[in-house]
């Protein structure tokens, strides 16, 4: 066995291990800390992928595509898992939950992680639907944990659409094998993506063009793509704010993962339809709604739900248009906006739990009650509205110019629901932050390094990109096309 | 395949379909879970003869487990959760049933036009099936979006997860249909267990636009 086929088991077996250990321990602070332990072995495990990634078989693929998303994928896991420690502590003190709770949701933590990880390291399409079902189910039983029934309404609301979007994808899949059926024969090789990309030139196009727009629709649900968006706000508002933060950074990203090795395919057959101008439109058509939707949000979790969806829209866009300098952009902001939408999100469950509110007429004055939460904030919406020097101001700027020299009428819309949205997040900061404070003042007692560790990898990215780096994403985009 | 055992198959996916427009204008809920199992009782039909025709085994176990779960466990317990709420009995409608079977049968003619146009290099049965899957998924889908309540959501929900089974099996072949059953089964009974813990009966409207405003207007 090479250390890559032990890092791949690592990546599956650990979380299942802990899943089913975690759901054992009574105590909920041994359980914290063995979710953080297990969730930062995981992330050195996968950070094995780079130097030595393991040989495809029927289950397990590592290309240079998805290693970004695994890396990406357990760093957050890892930091999430930290950050969780703090918020839980904080949850039982309150009553919000009980020990029993806990366990569960720890259980469901890391059977989060590894449905996601085998998501993205699946090598068979009905195996990648089967785990992105599994970290759908997961959600939305961490939704509606705390039973408010806000929280239950927001978790029956996501249930409903994910799995009407699961199962266009499901039909989606199919399609993919009928349409392979005929090259590839009966049985497994018609659903294995090296396979799968290696015959697509022969493939019946119209069948493939069929399966896209299922799959697109479907996955794209999951995305929180515009009109299909109607969970994402409430299931990110009313959840823990790990999980916030977890599906922000992360399982958007895994759906977004599986519509593009969909794209891949249909890239690679010269007769089916260009994906692009499909996905361009959903993606321009999620910032500029997404942007407008900004201006009157009255609570913090929600607005910032709401700026994911932007974002993801901004991503799609930006693979939408393709080319290798929007490629690279649309990987480079993905990872940007994972790193800094998760940070804020730390950061905004702490500020909730200090106020005891998420209403963003209640917070006031953020920055005298509590400096370092308050310029926290300050650098996660500055970071995330694309002001430079931070790394999402290059990504967003890579975007916009690379679509200015392609579809050059397409950029002026995008840089609008930009801009729409910097007012609308810089707006409500500034009540937010600045002024005198208001409600309760006790100083937090959570870790604020997950959110510093994020923010210094942001700003870093923006002011000096590692040449390695820079070489890999624009292989990367090379693949994408 | 030709002969009986295409005509057999046809006449069971057809009749899938035709269940689904009797789901569409059923307006008790006792009815509906009828009607429901005895779709469920149709496809483990269409799903085992399919099996018997492609020589394929394992396509019995789906067949079976479909029969044993949706056609039995789900209906009955969903009879008893019904009775153990109180849950209001009729169905509730947001749009009137005429209009619902107009855009039923728009549906249907859309499926079989987009399939049976784009699937020609599948084969004959294969074709006419995920045209009728197709069906069976939309129908499922305008269930979901006319009903109000959340036990009915469920059935629409059910009755599409029955369209896609039908395309899988369809898909001569297909390796995974069991496993995917399985985790579809596992996503079914989680709806289910869903509306029974969490209460979840007609007052609490679910997705409809009412309760989006609801939290919309008390959540910003």
């Amino acid at each position: 066995m090479t250390f890559g086929t032990i890092a791949a088991l690592t990546v599956l077996a650990l979380p299942a291990a802990s899943a089913a250990l975690l759901a054992a321990l009574p105590s909920y602070r041994v359980s914290a800390a063995l979710n953080v332990a297990s969730a930062l072995v995981t992330f050195l495990a996968s950070v094995v992928f780079i130097a030595d990634p393991p040989t495809p078989n029927a289950y397990i693929l590592v290309d240079d595509l998805n290693v970004v998303f695994i890396v990406l994928n357990t760093f957050v896991g890892f930091t999430a898992s930290v950050f969780s420690a703090t918020y839980i502590a904080h949850e039982i003190e309150t009553g919000r939950l009980t020990p029993v709770h806990l366990r569960f949701y720890h259980a469901m933590y890391q059977f989060l992680l590894l449905s996601m990880n085998l998501a993205l390291l699946a090598n068979n399409i009905g195996l990648m639907w089967v785990a992105i079902e599994l970290a759908t189910l997961t959600t939305v039983l961490m939704v509606g944990i705390y039973r408010t029934p806000e929280a239950i309404e927001a978790a029956w609301k996501y249930f409903i659409l994910g799995s009407v979007g699961i199962a266009l994808a499901l039909f989606g899949t199919i399609l993919v094998y009928m349409a392979a059926r005929p090259i590839l024969g009966e049985g497994v090789q018609g659903m294995l993506w090296t396979t799968l990309i290696e015959h697509a030139p022969a493939f019946e196009s119209s069948l493939l063009n069929l399966a896209f727009v299922f799959l697109l629709l479907g996955y794209g649900t999951k995305v929180g793509l515009a009109p299909l968006h109607a969970w994402l706000p409430d299931a990110h508002a009313e959840g823990p704010t790990p999980i916030s933060a977890v599906l922000s950074g992360l399982l958007l990203n895994v759906a977004l993962y599986a519509v593009l090795r969909f794209k891949l395919l249909l890239d690679a057959n010269a007769k089916a339809l260009a994906p692009g101008p499909l996905m361009a439109t959903l993606g321009l058509v999620s910032v500029v709604f997404a942007a407008f939707m900004l201006y009157r949000r009255r609570d913090v979790k929600r607005m910032f739900a709401y700026s994911s969806i932007e974002h993801m829209g901004v991503i799609v866009f930006a693979f939408g248009v393709g080319g290798p300098l929007a490629n690279f952009a649309g990987l480079l902001h993905m990872a940007m906006h994972s790193l800094t939408k998760s940070a804020i999100f730390y950061t905004v469950g702490q500020i909730a739990q200090v106020k005891g509110t998420q209403r963003i007429a209640e917070i006031r004055g953020l920055t005298v009650s509590h400096p370092l939460l308050g310029w926290c904030l300050v650098f996660g919406v500055f970071a995330i509205v694309g002001l430079p020097p931070m790394g999402v101001f290059m990504s967003e700027f890579l975007i916009v110019s690379s679509t200015f020299a392609r579809v050059p009428w397409l950029a002026l819309p995008l840089a609008f629901g930009l801009l729409v949205a910097l007012g609308a997040l810089v707006l409500r900061l500034q009540g937010m932050a600045f002024g005198a404070p208001t409600g309760a003042t006790a100083p937090t007692k959570s870790s604020a390094l997950p959110i510093l560790s994020h923010f210094a990898l942001v700003l870093l990215a923006g002011v000096y990109l590692p040449p390695p780096l820079v070489t890999w994403f624009q292989h990367v985009a090379q693949l994408l096309r | 395949m030709k002969g009986l055992s295409f005509d057999v198959a046809h006449l069971l996916a057809g009749g899938l379909v035709l269940i689904s427009f009797l789901l569409l204008y059923q307006t008790r809920l006792y009815a509906l879970l009828n009607v429901f199992a005895l779709q469920a009782v149709v496809l483990s039909l269409s799903v085992a003869w399919q099996a018997y025709v492609q020589g394929a085994d394992h396509l019995y176990l789906t067949a079976l487990f479909a029969f044993a779960f949706k056609a039995i466990i789900i209906p009955v317990a969903l009879h008893r959760i019904i009775a153990e709420l109180g849950i209001h009995r009729d169905v509730e409608n947001v749009v009137g049933v005429g209009l619902t079977m107009l855009g039923g049968l728009a549906l249907v003619a859309l499926s079989e036009v987009v399939m049976l146009r784009i699937a020609s290099d599948a084969g004959v049965l294969a074709r006419e099936d995920l045209a009728f899957a197709l069906s069976v998924v939309l129908l499922g889908m305008l269930m979901m979006v006319v009903r109000r309540n959340a036990v009915s959501m469920v059935v629409g929900f059910m009755s599409l997860e029955n369209g896609l089974i039908l395309a899988a099996t369809a898909a001569k072949g297909m390796p995974l249909v069991v496993e995917i059953s399985v985790a579809f089964s596992v996503l079914v009974a989680l709806v289910v267990i869903g509306v029974f813990l969490f209460r979840i009966s007609e007052r609490f409207e679910t997705v409809d636009a009412h309760a989006l405003d609801r939290l919309r207007g008390r959540r910003g």
